[in-house]
C-alpha cells in the first residue's frame, strides 16, 4: 500500500508543480492577480505531497518491503537500520527524489521569504521554481520511478552498494544536493528579473543571500564528498578530478563568480546582464551535474546505473531548461543597460578579472571532463583525461586570482587609485612572503617553485584581509555580517590554499610488503606489522591488520585497517585506519595476502590535509554570515540601504 | 577616442589576451596528457605509439594471476579473447580487482611485449565494468554477451555499453546466488 500511495502523492506533486508553473508565470503575465495568489497554494500543496512521497519510499526501507524494486536493489534484511534509512538517496531513483524534496524545501524558504517581495515578481520566482520541479517530476515519474513494484516479491535485498555504508553517505549527498538545488533559487530570481524585463539594484539584494546561502551549502557539501572519497575509497587522496566531483565543483566556481558579480549589481547597478547569465549558468551546470552523474553516462565511481531510454529524456529537458533560459537571455537582456562606468583599478575591475578567471576556471574544467564524451560520439578514440591535465591548468587561473584578490579587496568601488592602500598591500606581502617562504624553508626544506608562492598568496591574503576589519574594530567602529562573513570566506579559502600547497609537495605514498612483525620506515613514521586476525560486522566479515606506529621510537598509535567482505553483494572494500599526528594525516590501507605470511599495505603521509576539509567549513561559515546580514532582508530596505551603500562593503 | 572607452578597450584587451593565453596553454595541457584507451587487440597490432603511455582495458584471464610470494609485483594476462598482453603492477591492486573480471591499467609498453602498470583501476562494482572493456568486448565478438568469464561477472557482461546493471525487472534473487 505504502508505495502506490508514494507514487500517487508523486502524480499529485506533478500535477500541482504544473499548476504553480502555471499560475506563477501565466498570473503576472496578464495581470490575473488572482492567479499569482494561487502560486504559494500550490507551492504549499506540492510540498506536502512531494514529503509524503518521501516518507512512503522510507517507510518501505525501512519496513524492508522487497517488493519495491527500488528497495530490492539497495536494502537488505541485514542492513542496519541507519544505512536502510540513508540507502533511500543511494542510487539513482531516490537521490531524484531527494533533489525533488529539498527543492520544494528551497521553494517554500522562497515564498515565505519573499512576503515583502512585489507580489508579481515573487509569484514569477515560484513559476520558474514550479517549471524546474515539474521537469524533475516529469522525468522520475516516467523514467526512474522508485516505487515501481516486483512480481514476485524478491525475497530479500540485493543490499547496499557497500562503498555507500558509510555515515558519509547520510550526510553528504543531502547537504551537496541543498548546494545544486539552490542555485535554482538564483535561476528563478534570474528568469522572473527577465520576464519582467527590468532589473535593478533591489533584485541583487534579494538575490544575494539566496544565493550565497546555497553556495555555502554547495561547498560544506564538496568537502564532505572529499573527505568521504578520502577516508572510505582508500586510494589516497581527496580530489581525483572525477567526472562526479567535477560536475560539484563546475557549479561552484560559477556559484563563486555569480557572488562576486551580484556585489556589484547590488553596489552600484552594473554587470546586470552578465549576472543574469551567470545565474543561468551556475544552476545549468548543476543541472549538467547531476544528471551526467546519475545517469551513468560518465565512468565514475559514483555512476551506478545507466539506462540509454533516460537520456533522450535527459537532453531533452536540458535542452528545454538551458535553452529556453538562454533564448530568453537574448531576448531581454538587452533591456538591461547598466549605465554608470568606472576606473581600471576600481573594484568592479577587480571583481571583473574575478569573474574572468573563475569562468575561465569553469570552463578548462568543463572541457576536461566533457572530452572524452565528445571525443567518444565523435568516434576520435576513447580517451581520458586526468590530473596532469587538470592540476597545472586549473592553477593557471588559480593563481592571478589569489594574487588578484589582496589588491582587490583594497580597491574602491568607481575610483581607480589604490594610493590609499599602497603601502599596506606592499607591507602585508613582504610580512607574507617571510612567513610563507619561511615555513616551507623552515619546517621541509624542499618542495616545487610552487609551494613557496602557494604559502606566501595564502598568508597575503589572510593579512590584507584583516586590516580593515581591525581597523574598523579598533576605531569603534561597527563590521557588518557581509563584511564579516566575506573576510571569514576569505580567509578560509587561504587556508585551503596553504594546506593544498603543503599537501601536493609533501605527501609520501607508498606500497609495501610486510611479514608479521615486519617494518616499514616511511617518511619519519616506522609502521610495525603485528599480523591480521579475523572480525566480523552486521553484514560482513573482514580481516583486521594490526600496526604499530612510532615516530623516532616514540609510540603514536596502534591503527587497524581491515578488509570486509561484504556477503550479500561478495563485494570487497578496504576499510582504511586513520590517524591525526602532529598535523599528519597517517593513512593505512590493508592490502592483499601476499603469500608466505606477507601482506601488502598501502602506507600514505599527508600533512596538513585535514585544514583542506576545514578551510571549505571556513568559507561556508562564512557564506552563512554574510548571507544573514540584516541588509538583505526585504524588510523595508530603506532603514538600511543609504548607510549599508557607503560603509559596508562586500564583496 | 574619450579616455572613458579607450579604458574600456585596453580592459577588454587584456581580457582577451588573458583568456587566449590560458586557452592555448590549456589545449596544448590537453594534449600531452591526454591517455588514449587501447584494448589486446589493437595493442598485438602494433596501433600504440611507441613508448606512449595509454590504457589498456579488458579481462583478467583467469588463473593467471601470479605473484612471487611476497613480492609487492603481480602479474597478469588482460584478454579481449582474441588476444592477450601480460600485464606487470608493482604495489596494491584495488578491491575490485579479480581474475575473471573487468579491468583499466595505466602504464606503458616494455620492449618484450609486458604492459608495465602503474595504476590499475577497477572502478566498478559487481553489476558494472568499465564501459571501454564492455564496448571492445562487443566490437571483438559482436554480441556474443555471455562470454565464459566466470559466474562473478556474469552480469557485468550484459553487453550494454554502460554495463546496464540488472534493472527493476531483473530478479534481484539472483544476486545472492
Amino acid at each position: 500500500m505504502l508505495p502506490e500511495l508514494g507514487h500517487f502523492a508523486l502524480i499529485l506533486a506533478l500535477l500541482l508543480a504544473g499548476l504553480q508553473a502555471f499560475f506563477g508565470i501565466a498570473g503576472p503575465a496578464l495581470a490575473r492577480d488572482r492567479w499569482s495568489g494561487a502560486v504559494t497554494s500550490a507551492v504549499a500543496g506540492q510540498a506536502v505531497m512531494v514529503a509524503t512521497a518521501v516518507a512512503c519510499l522510507m517507510g518501505c526501507f525501512v519496513g524492508e518491503d522487497f517488493s519495491v524494486a527500488y528497495v530490492a536493489e539497495n536494502s537488505n534484511s541485514a542492513l542496519p537500520l541507519f544505512y536502510r534509512v540513508a540507502a533511500l538517496w543511494g542510487a539513482h531513483e531516490g537521490s531524484l527524489l531527494l533533489w525533488i524534496l529539498l527543492l520544494a524545501a528551497w521553494t517554500v524558504a522562497v515564498a515565505l521569504g519573499s512576503s515583502r517581495l512585489p507580489p508579481r515578481f515573487a509569484a514569477r520566482v515560484l513559476g520558474v521554481l514550479g517549471v524546474v520541479s515539474f521537469g524533475f517530476l516529469l522525468f522520475t515519474l516516467a523514467t526512474s520511478n522508485p516505487f515501481l513494484r516486483l512480481d514476485p516479491p524478491a525475497p530479500d535485498g540485493r543490499d547496499l552498494n557497500p562503498i555507500l555504508q558509510d555515515p558519509g553517505l547520510a550526510v553528504h549527498p543531502p547537504i551537496l544536493y541543498t548546494g545544486y538545488v539552490g542555485f535554482a533559487v538564483a535561476f528563478a530570481f534570474a528568469g522572473a528579473a527577465m520576464l519582467e524585463g527590468r532589473l535593478d539594484q533591489n533584485w541583487a539584494r534579494w538575490t544575494r543571500p539566496w544565493t550565497t546561502a546555497a553556495w555555502s551549502f554547495l561547498t560544506c557539501g564538496i568537502a564532505l564528498g572529499s573527505f568521504w572519497a578520502y577516508y572510505e575509497l582508500g586510494w589516497g587522496g581527496f580530489w581525483f578530478w572525477d567526472p562526479v566531483e567535477n560536475a560539484s565543483f563546475m557549479p561552484w566556481l560559477m556559484g563563486t563568480a555569480l557572488i562576486h558579480s551580484l556585489a556589484v549589481t547590488d553596489k552600484r547597478g552594473l554587470f546586470k546582464s552578465w549576472t543574469l547569465l551567470l545565474a543561468i549558468l551556475a544552476f545549468s551546470l548543476s543541472l549538467l551535474g547531476t544528471f551526467l552523474v546519475r545517469s551513468g553516462v560518465l565512468v565514475s565511481v559514483h555512476s551506478f546505473a545507466a539506462d540509454p531510454t533516460r537520456g533522450i529524456f535527459i537532453l531533452t529537458f536540458l535542452i528545454i531548461m538551458i535553452g529556453g533560459a538562454l533564448a530568453l537571455y537574448a531576448w531581454r537582456a538587452p533591456l538591461l543597460r547598466s549605465s554608470a562606468g568606472f576606473e581600471l583599478g576600481a573594484r568592479e575591475s577587480f571583481l571583473l578579472f574575478n569573474n574572468v578567471l573563475l569562468v575561465t576556471a569553469a570552463a578548462t574544467v568543463f572541457a576536461g571532463t566533457l572530452a572524452p564524451l565528445i571525443s567518444d560520439a565523435l568516434k576520435l578514440g576513447t580517451l581520458s583525461v586526468g590530473p596532469p591535465y587538470f592540476n597545472p591548468t586549473f592553477m593557471l587561473s588559480m593563481l592571478p586570482l589569489l594574487a588578484l584578490l589582496s589588491v582587490g579587496i583594497h580597491a574602491n568601488w568607481k575610483r581607480g587609485r589604490l594610493e590609499d592602500s599602497q603601502r599596506t598591500l606592499l607591507y602585508t606581502f613582504i610580512a607574507a612572503a617571510v612567513l610563507g617562504c619561511g615555513f616551507v624553508i623552515g619546517l621541509y626544506s624542499h618542495g616545487s617553485v610552487l609551494t613557496p608562492i602557494g604559502a606566501t598568496l595564502a598568508v597575503w591574503i589572510v593579512l590584507s584581509s584583516l586590516v580593515d576589519p581591525i581597523d574598523r574594530w579598533r576605531r569603534g567602529l561597527t563590521i557588518s555580517r557581509a563584511v564579516l562573513g566575506m573576510t571569514v570566506a576569505h580567509i578560509g579559502l587561504a587556508v585551503a590554499v596553504f594546506a593544498l600547497t603543503t599537501v601536493q609537495s609533501f605527501t609520501i605514498e607508498r606500497d609495501v610488503s610486510l611479514a608479521p612483525g615486519g617494518t616499514a620506515t616511511v617518511g619519519d613514521y616506522e609502521f610495525r606489522f603485528g599480523g591480521v586476525k579475523p572480525a566480523e560486522g552486521p553484514n560482513y566479515e573482514a580481516v583486521a591488520g594490526t600496526l604499530t606506529v612510532t615516530r623516532h621510537g616514540a609510540p603514536v598509535a596502534v591503527m587497524t585497517p581491515q578488509k570486509r567482505h561484504y556477503w550479500v553483494q561478495r563485494q570487497v572494500i578496504s576499510e582504511t585506519a586513520i590517524r591525526m599526528h602532529r598535523g599528519n594525516n597517517l593513512l593505512l590501507a590493508l592490502g592483499e595476502d601476499l603469500g608466505a605470511g606477507r601482506w601488502s599495505v598501502r602506507i600514505q603521509i599527508r600533512p596538513l590535509v585535514s585544514l583542506v576539509w576545514i578551510a571549505a567549513f571556513i568559507m561556508a561559515m562564512g557564506g552563512a554570515l554574510a548571507a544573514s546580514d540584516r541588509r538583505y532582508r526585504p524588510v523595508r530596505a530603506r532603514a538600511t540601504a543609504p548607510e549599508g551603500a557607503t560603509a559596508g562593503q562586500p564583496g | 577616442m574619450t579616455p572613458k572607452r579607450r579604458r574600456r578597450l585596453i580592459l577588454v584587451l587584456g581580457i582577451l589576451v588573458g583568456v587566449s593565453i590560458a586557452g592555448a596553454l590549456a589545449l596544448s595541457a590537453f594534449r600531452r596528457n591526454v591517455t588514449f584507451f587501447f584494448d589486446p587487440t589493437q595493442v598485438a597490432a602494433g596501433q600504440v605509439p611507441a613508448g606512449e603511455r595509454f590504457r589498456l582495458g579488458g579481462m583478467v584471464t583467469q588463473g593467471s594471476l601470479r605473484r612471487a610470494p611476497g613480492s609487492l609485483e603481480a602479474r597478469f594476462v588482460v584478454t579481449d579473447f582474441s588476444h592477450d598482453v601480460p600485464v606487470s603492477y608493482t604495489g596494491v591492486l584495488p578491491d575490485l580487482f579479480r581474475e575473471g573480471a573487468g579491468v583499466v591499467a595505466h602504464g606503458r609498453l616494455r620492449g618484450d611485449g609486458t604492459f608495465v602498470a602503474d595504476e590499475v583501476l577497477a572502478k566498478h562494482d559487481e553489476k558494472y565494468m568499465p564501459p571501454e572493456v564492455a564496448r571492445s568486448l562487443k566490437r571483438r565478438h559482436g554480441d556474443s554477451r555471455a562470454e565464459p568469464v566466470g559466474p562473478a561477472t556474469a552480469e557485468g557482461t550484459t553487453g550494454a555499453p554502460q554495463g546496464a546493471p540488472a534493472q527493476a525487472t531483473a530478479a534481484p534473487s539472483a544476486a545472492g546466488s
